[in-house]
């Protein structure tokens, strides 16, 4: 089909548009606060036994389970085992896709502002077409909502003594906060009743069309989620290093560690 | 009486924007403001329109860069001293003024699958249940007013992907067959067969600007795309098809 | 002679709301060669804003109903002037169209069951309307669009039809149309062997009205000026309730299935009007205490229907009385209240465009306040005169269905009956426009002289001496219409309106416009403007003759019905540039079907 060429066309070069709001402050606020989770994220786990990381019943959530056989060298962070699946689980998320696809790609910047780019394939060819795998990385995902909720109850146990601290508060509403990010995840959706056609066909698939139902309403604040648990994931982990290197207290029932 | 001053394109590619003044009066909409300019200042000022209502999707726009339907655009919306840009839509040729040449969007209609449903109940009435046609209904609010097609970058920004992808727009036809109850294509047909869904990278701007706020992208294309997923290698799903005989929503 | 491309088709659909759709899917079926003209594009017709749905006695909702039901609340509504056979057809065969449409994947709101429910109407003794929420319109009319591409049909977007074409002999037989591409301006002959009228309504020629910019009534025009029959076109139907505010808004519709869905009318002092106006003839089943009204709403056995459900003309005209009275809105409407009678949610679920309308357009939230609502130019029940079984008019050649037949609705529609009509007869005429293709041989000559004129007369705009603007014409014609040819009538202003529209005839001669034939607004409107001057013609001349109040009628003069007007259509022909007006009996019903009304 013909384009349209001429003045009109030539008004497209990059970044024009006639948009006259804030267009571009979504994509920074996005770029700064995903490129300061990674970073954060990368040294915390790369520092691994070089700066401690849990303390009392706390266990830093990048470190949950932890996994440190005797013959696990010193330079080798425990976290290695566990963030692959979540780095997979993020990367391929849907919301993150176009979160960064906007931010970092500007494939577009902001809606109705040119995009740079000359050609365009989106997510047909390799290696973008690999995202196509998110449901995997879900599978890996769905493993983890147990054990963290199984981390946040042993940190009430200290000692012999049922207890609460800031810390356990903290390690619970992360485990919640990822809960809800992995059940608002589409391909969950997908997977217990979005891929079938009829809902009411049979007393298990109404089953599972209350369970859509569930899952969709967390969908539906996918990207609340999925901020809340990303900041709640950091400063979890944060709070855990001031606390297990004594830069500060962690205010409890059982004392202190 | 307030006054609005507005910048239009008019003419054709080799067009211009011109400025006007014109006074409206409370309550107005954009559409409006032009009909009062076309009354006076510019009678033959193409705009398309038809219902001034919202529901026949013909008056899409660009106003202050955002695509729009002008007659749900209200003036109230802009300052008392802005100036307000109106432009035709980008992504289609332009034939004049605000007019542009939507019929690539028909072409593609024309290569959409069609619904085939099985033969009715012996009473000669389909049953189906409400909440398995909710979803659906979502879909069928669209008003084809082109907007999403206009402000999917996919086309809008490389005319050289209008063969491939057939659009936002046609996304959301091709979930409302695809998702039917009574349908019966093979799975396949309906969401791999060319469509360029692999193209979309979900970045949502055609869900942004939809004015009937039907959810694109989160319940037509990722759902159509996670269907095409499993056509092509869930290994885990395949095992389940295999035991539990096919998980598909074909059966009825 | 201009330039001009030319087409050959067996079947000429003009118009694709749901009646054109409906022909051409029907004439491609039956094997002709069928073209479909519209004025917008594919799937933007009028059709598209139909609200509160489809009536078709499917008896889902309750056993009870059938097509006798149904004929008998038809007629009814229509004060007994609708042609029988058609009433009799249209309640026969509409659960059968509404069962096609889902078939070819229109999706109804459900019963428990899973069948298609059904919502009340006004006029409908039972919950007749299968619906899709409040955008049924929509629904039909992407549907049809979505079989009828799948079929083959040719479709000629944003081309304009400005005359019908003759062959030039002594029957008058029409043999194609003439028509413009909007976008280029250039000429279009088409040659075809039948042609389907379906180009919807007229209500533009009123300043308050509820149509979208196509309702100029070119369907109307065409067939005058093709000199075929027009029946009944002093009936116009006023929707009882349109927006009135803001000013910018006036007119469109608020759906009537605001009241079936248990919303109440309601004057300036909070009373519940609508209790005073119940006529005698609808007495016995009408409620006259409110607890009998809301009772009604859940018990269709024991409880009369409310009187906010009475047919329109009754409504229309009782809310005009009370703000004549001084008892109205502060804008010149009265309430229409269901925010204090039904739930948030509910009103979201069942009405989620009245509320989007009313929150965009107005800033009223409809769960929270009451609308404030006023009578609206709606429907126009007159029209080409159409044989009940074929669609086929007074004219070889010609057929009509939809919004611009006459006949169907008599002197009152009742809301629900048009979408079944587009579909019923549409399919009628379809079929009877590719019979009558069959029969022919070859493809009918087209006179020469009179496609000149067309061409000639579609260029007159630019190079006419005057200066008039069409903008202005049209808004002036909207306002002497509105008000000499309203909702109430009387012989001073229908005589000084015959006047004024002498008047407008020689200005539209004088319209002179601006710029290129390229996509030009002005021009286009133009020649609209012929059109609405022929259709202000024909309803003025016919509410003149009418010497009575019946249905969309209404006379100050003459307040109530008369015996001898009961008995007989007003029918209008073209002859030589003159309008002529002939009553004629109304055609028989069998003792059968009178028996249906015994009863009352
Ligand atoms: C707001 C609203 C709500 C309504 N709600 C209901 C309802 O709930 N239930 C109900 O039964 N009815 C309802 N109606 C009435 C009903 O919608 C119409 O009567 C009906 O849609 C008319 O359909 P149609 O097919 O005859 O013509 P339209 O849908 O009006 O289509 C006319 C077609 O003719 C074309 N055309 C016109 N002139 C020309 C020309 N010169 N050349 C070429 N093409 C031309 C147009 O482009 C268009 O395609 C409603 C009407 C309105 C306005
Ligand atoms: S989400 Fe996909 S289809 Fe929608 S605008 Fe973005 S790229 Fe286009
Ligand atoms: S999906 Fe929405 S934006 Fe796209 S054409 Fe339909 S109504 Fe318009
Ligand atoms: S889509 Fe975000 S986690 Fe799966
Ligand atoms: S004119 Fe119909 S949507 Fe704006």
């Amino acid at each position: 089909m013909a384009q349209a060429t001429g003045a009109l066309a030539r008004e497209r070069r990059y970044g024009k548009t006639q948009r006259r709001d804030r267009w571009w402050l979504e994509p920074v606020l996005v770029a700064t606060g995903l490129g300061a989770f990674i970073a954060y994220s990368t040294v915390s786990a790369l520092l691994g036994e070089h700066w401690a990381f849990e303390v009392g019943p706390y266990l830093s959530p990048f470190f949950e389970p932890l996994i440190r056989p005797d013959w696990l060298p010193d330079w080798f962070s425990p976290a290695l085992f566990i963030l692959p699946a979540p780095l997979a689980f993020r990367t391929t998320c849907y919301y993150y896709r176009r979160a960064y696809y906007r931010a970092y790609f500007m494939s577009p910047p902001a809606c109705a502002v040119r995009e740079p780019a000359g050609s365009y394939s989106g997510e047909s060819r390799f290696p973008l077409v690999l995202q196509q795998l998110h449901r995997f990385a879900l599978y890996a995902a769905l493993v983890f909502v147990p054990v963290l909720w199984f981390g946040a109850l042993r940190s009430y146990w200290h000692d012999g003594e049922l207890g609460v601290g800031l810390g356990s508060v903290l390690i619970t509403v992360n485990a919640f906060l990822l809960m809800m990010y992995t059940f608002g995840c589409h391909s969950l959706r997908h997977l217990v009743a979005g891929g079938l056609n009829c809902f009411s066909c049979s007393t298990f698939r109404q089953a599972r069309h209350r369970a859509w139902r569930f899952v969709t309403v967390a969908n539906e604040h996918h990207r609340l989620w999925a901020w809340t648990s990303l900041i709640g994931v950091g400063l979890t982990d944060l709070y855990i290093h001031l606390v297990a290197n004594d830069v500060i207290t962690d205010p409890n029932t059982w004392g202190s560690f | 009486m307030p006054q609005a001053h507005l910048r239009v394109w008019r003419g054709g590619d080799d067009g211009e924007y011109r400025e006007y003044d014109v006074e409206y009066s409370e309550g107005m909409v954009v559409l409006d403001v032009l009909h009062l300019l076309q009354a006076t200042a510019a009678p033959d000022m193409a705009v398309r329109w038809n219902c001034k209502a919202g529901k026949c999707g013909s008056c899409s726009a660009e106003v202050n860069g955002k695509p729009r339907l002008m007659c749900m655009t209200r003036m109230q919306l802009f300052d008392p001293y802005e100036t307000i840009a109106i432009a035709p839509l980008k992504t289609f040729p332009l034939i004049r003024d605000l007019v542009t040449d939507v019929s690539h969007n028909y072409a593609v209609a024309n290569g959409m699958p069609e619904f085939a449903p099985g033969p009715p109940a012996p009473d000669g009435d389909y049953r189906m249940q409400q909440i398995d046609i909710d979803r659906m209904q979502e879909f069928h609010k669209c008003i084809e007013c082109f907007l999403c097609q206009d402000v999917c970058h996919v086309i809008r920004d490389h005319s050289d992907n209008l063969p491939n992808f057939a659009g936002p727009r046609f996304f959301v036809q091709l979930a409302q067959v695809s998702m039917h109850p009574l349908d019966e294509h093979a799975k396949g047909d309906t969401v791999s067969a060319g469509f360029g869904l692999d193209y979309c990278n979900i970045t949502k701007c055609c869900t942004d600007v939809c004015p009937e706020g039907i959810h694109i992208t989160d319940n037509a294309i990722i759902p159509l795309k996670e269907r095409a997923i499993d056509e092509r290698f869930d290994p885990i799903r395949a095992l389940g098809r295999r035991l539990f005989g096919r998980g598909d929503g074909r059966s009825h | 002679m201009p330039d001009y491309e030319t087409h050959e088709y067996d079947v000429l659909v003009i118009g694709a709301g749901g009646a054109g759709l409906r022909a051409a899917i029907e004439a491609s079926a039956e094997g002709a060669r069928t073209a479909l003209v519209c004025k917008s594009l594919l799937g933007k017709a009028h059709t598209v804003m139909a609200e509160g749905g489809i009536a078709a006695a499917l008896g889902n909702v309750y056993e009870q109903d059938n097509w006798q039901v149904h004929f008998r609340d038809t007629m009814r509504g229509g004060k007994m002037l609708n042609h029988w056979r058609m009433a009799q057809i249209h309640a026969q065969e509409a659960p059968d169209r509404v069962r096609e449409l889902e078939r070819w994947g229109a999706l109804f709101d459900r019963t428990a069951d899973g069948r298609i429910l059904q919502r009340d109407f006004g006029g409908h003794r039972f919950a007749r309307l299968a619906h899709v929420g409040d955008r049924t319109g929509l629904e039909m009319i992407r549907t049809l669009q979505q079989h009828a591409v799948h079929r083959g049909i040719d479709v000629f977007m944003e081309c304009t039809v400005t005359r019908l074409l003759k062959d030039g002999g002594e029957s008058g037989a029409v043999s194609g149309a003439f028509a413009y591409w909007r976008e280029s301006g250039r000429f279009v002959v088409f040659r075809a062997k039948a042609v389907v009228l379906a180009t919807g309504g007229l209500c533009k020629v009123y300043s308050i009205n509820s149509n979208s910019w196509e309702g100029t009534g070119d369907g109307h025009a065409l067939a005058t000026w093709a000199g075929a029959d027009m029946i009944d076109m002093e009936f116009v139907q006023f929707h009882p309730t349109g927006m009135v505010w803001p000013l910018s808004v006036r007119g469109i519709l608020v759906t009537e299935g605001v009241r079936g869905d248990g919303g109440t009318l309601k004057n300036a002092g909070g009373e519940r009007f609508m209790f005073r106006y119940i006529p005698p003839m609808f007495a016995a089943e009408t409620a006259d205490t409110e607890a009998e009204a809301d009772r009604w709403y859940n018990d269709r056995i024991n409880a009369r229907r409310t009187p906010d459900l009475l047919p329109r003309d009754e409504v229309a005209r009782a809310i005009n009385a009370e703000v004549k009275a001084g008892r109205g809105s502060p804008h010149g409407g009265v309430f229409l209240d269901i925010a204090s009678r039904r739930d948030a949610a509910y009103i979201q679920r069942r009405l989620p465009s009245m509320y989007h309308q009313f929150r965009e357009l107005a800033d009223v939230d409809i769960t929270q306040v009451a609308m404030e609502v006023g009578p609206t130019a709606h429907y126009a029940m007159g029209g080409v005169r159409v044989d009940p079984e074929t669609g086929a008019a007074t004219v070889p050649g010609l057929f009509a269905a939809g919004e611009v037949a006459g006949g169907m609705h008599g002197s009152n529609r009742l809301g629900g009956n048009s979408l079944s009509d587009l579909v019923v007869f549409g399919r009628r005429a379809g079929f009877g426009a590719a019979e009558h293709a069959r029969g022919l041989g070859g493809l009918p000559h087209v006179d020469g002289e009179s496609l000149e004129l067309a061409a000639t007369e579609a260029l007159a705009p630019f190079e006419a001496g005057g200066n008039e603007n069409p903008y202005t014409i049209h808004r002036e014609l909207q306002e002497a219409m509105q008000a000499l040819v309203g909702i109430i009538r009387t012989e001073g202003e229908l005589a000084q309106a015959r006047e004024q529209l002498g008047t407008f005839r020689e200005r539209v001669q004088r319209v002179r416009v601006e710029g290129t034939r390229q996509y030009n607004p002005g021009w286009h409107l133009a020649l609209d403007l012929r059109a609405l001057l022929t259709v202000a013609e024909l309803i003025t001349q016919g509410a003149q003759a009418r010497k009575e109040s019946r249905g969309g009628h209404t006379r100050d003069d003459f307040p109530g019905p008369d015996a001898h007007f009961g008995t007989v259509n007003l029918v209008q022909r073209q002859r030589d540039g003159v309008l002529a007006l002939r009553e004629e009996p109304l055609p028989q019903m069998s003792d059968e079907l009178r028996r249906l009304f015994e009863e009352d």
